[in-house]
């Protein structure tokens, strides 16, 4: 009954006369779990490259802000800042940024994000991409060279380090080459001591972040689940390494907090697993088979466009109809 | 006097003619046809100013050609004979290019020969050369060329200042900072012609330059070519009489 009770509530909009009870979720209450779930990623991340990564985080932050209130006080918009999902964009993209890239690449990556993707189309809620993975490729494709130079975390929080940074192949790049044999242990992939952007390091925080939004019923465990389960039965059926393509790359990052954007995915239950058994499937063909080395943000951006022809092949039962 | 006033008047509907292709119904930002070949070769200046004038020598001279021979050409048979027409003066353009611009030659590659299907040059035939004189379609073939052809220039030019930090391969931003190779390919292309079509429509708003009926088949742009009114007015036809 509770999971009944759970899913139906979250699943469907509910129409009746009143009275209605209201509930207290707010915007802003979301996003401070987001934000909350996202923290341990970003200690983790910290620890790794140093404080660097807390500056390019803090930049993405207040450029997504300073573009989402200056978008608004031009177009003389409602103000909307303070329901935090500006905050969470800017940390989400910062996560997907190798910590060396220059800031006004970051920044610039912040305006795709902000006004084109989300403000453009309507703003919050009504964009039709996730701004940070649209963000991610736009970068990627622009600056190509900054933005696949991979710093080697060296762990200079409590040291001085010699040099700023050493630049090394992420664990997918090596994959991509089949240098099997240098790939890293899988305890460093877990705890994150490889090369690879803020967020494409440490999967042990990212499931502690994702399971605390699971708990906190934020996030619908439909698409994560999806999303990695198809990676692992796709590794075991080619004959890979799962554990490496989950916890490598940006997967436990895109499975959590990408690819279970409200407003960018599927309404229904049966429409998130497509859309997490999609992204999945994608991801592994491009890391596979495809020539760049990582693909979870291109997988999460084609089953966004796909999304509303998702939600129209499960549309509910229109009550008083039959079933076809 | 008499004949003045016509005269007056006749220079003063050639010179609307030759206007409106210009903004009013520009071929690419407001019609938009023949955005294929738009967004292909405009990553750079020289190759959208280059496209953009094949384009117009061909659509000039085949509007003339058509409306000369617009009253001994068949209805039935009038697609392939403009095609024929066309792809006649596409040749010689395609071959003049090829001898005195190779560069820009290889640059459009498969786009130059590709001007044969060019909707902006069917679409004139057919709604504007089969049905005017032949000094209209000229202005009309000039003046659709012209707005081809700046359009294509402006976002050639955007695309490659943002894309490559160059004008006409001339370098402005790019030892300052480095360009965004997206501009470059078809999402910054589609990026930037979206942006021009938005800037467009702002122009013409503030303007007032409207339709004059915005709603039903009257008001578009593209009513003349195509046949879906009266199709429509068929349908009505046979109803009737089916009810007969």
């Amino acid at each position: 009954m509770g999971l009944f009770k759970d899913l139906y509530i979250n699943d469907s909009l509910i129409v009746a006369s009143s009275p209605h009870r209201v509930s207290d979720v707010t915007t802003s209450k979301i996003m401070r779990d987001v934000i909350i779930g996202l923290s341990p990623a970003l200690i983790m991340s910290t620890f790794n490259f140093g404080f660097q990564v807390l500056a390019m985080a803090s930049v993405c932050i207040a450029a997504c802000i300073a573009f989402e209130a200056g978008f608004q006080y031009i177009t003389k918009r409602t103000h909307t800042t303070n329901d935090l999902s500006a905050v969470v964009t800017g940390l989400i993209l910062a996560f997907n940024l190798p910590p060396t890239l220059p800031y006004w690449m970051a920044i610039t990556g912040c305006f795709v994000a902000i006004v084109i993707v989300k403000q453009i189309f309507g703003g919050i809620g009504q964009n039709f991409a996730n701004p940070a993975a649209t963000a991610r490729i736009v970068l990627l494709l622009s600056f190509t060279n900054s933005m696949t130079t991979w710093a080697k975390p060296s762990i200079p929080l409590f040291g001085v380090p010699a040099i700023d940074a050493v630049t090394s192949a992420t664990p997918l790049m090596l994959f991509s080459n089949g240098q099997l044999t240098e790939l890293p242990a899988k305890i460093d992939l877990l705890l994150g001591f490889t090369g690879g952007s803020l967020g494409e390091t440490s999967g042990i925080a990212f499931l502690i972040g994702g399971t605390y939004l699971i708990i906190r019923k934020i996030i619908l465990p439909a698409i994560p689940m999806a999303f990695l389960g198809t990676m692992i039965v796709f590794s075991l059926l080619i004959g890979i390494d799962p554990a490496f393509q989950i916890f490598a790359g940006g997967a436990m990052l895109g499975a959590f907090f990408m690819a279970t954007d409200y407003a960018t995915t599927p309404i229904t239950t049966k429409g998130k697993i497509v859309f997490g058994i999609g992204c999945g499937l994608i991801t592994m063909l491009i890391r596979v088979y495809g020539s760049l080395p990582e693909g979870v943000s291109f997988a999460i951006l084609f089953m966004n466009i796909l999304t509303p022809h998702i939600d129209n092949f499960f549309q509910g039962r229109l009550y008083g109809r039959s079933s076809k | 006097m008499n004949q003045l006033d016509t005269k007056r008047k006749d220079k003063i509907a050639l010179k609307s003619i030759f206007m409106n292709g210009i903004i009013k119904e520009n071929p690419v930002l407001v019609l938009l046809l023949g955005t294929c070949p738009t967004l292909a070769v405009t990553t750079s200046a020289v190759n959208g100013l280059g496209m953009g004038i094949s384009t117009m020598i061909v659509l000039i001279f085949s509007n003339v050609f058509i409306s000369i021979f617009k009253n001994i050409i068949p209805s039935r048979v009038r697609i392939p004979a403009y095609i024929v027409i066309i792809a006649g003066f596409v040749t010689v353009v395609g071959f003049v290019v090829k001898a005195y611009a190779p560069g820009i030659d290889k640059a459009l590659g498969i786009f130059l020969p590709l001007i044969v299907v060019n909707c902006i040059i069917l679409g004139r035939a057919e709604m504007f050369a089969s049905r005017k004189s032949v000094l209209e379609s000229t202005f009309d073939g000039a003046g659709m060329g012209i707005g081809f052809t700046l359009a294509l220039l402006l976002i050639g030019t955007t695309r490659e200042l943002l894309g490559s930090g160059m004008i006409f391969g001339i370098s402005i931003t790019s030892s300052l900072i480095e360009p965004m190779g997206i501009f470059l390919m078809p999402p910054g292309g589609f990026f930037v012609f979206g942006c021009m079509i938005a800037l467009v429509n702002k122009i013409m708003k503030t303007k007032k330059i409207t339709p004059k009926q915005e709603m039903g088949c009257a008001g578009c742009p593209s009513s003349a070519s195509c046949n879906l009114s009266t199709v429509q007015e068929d349908l009505e036809k046979n109803k009737s009489e089916g009810d007969k």
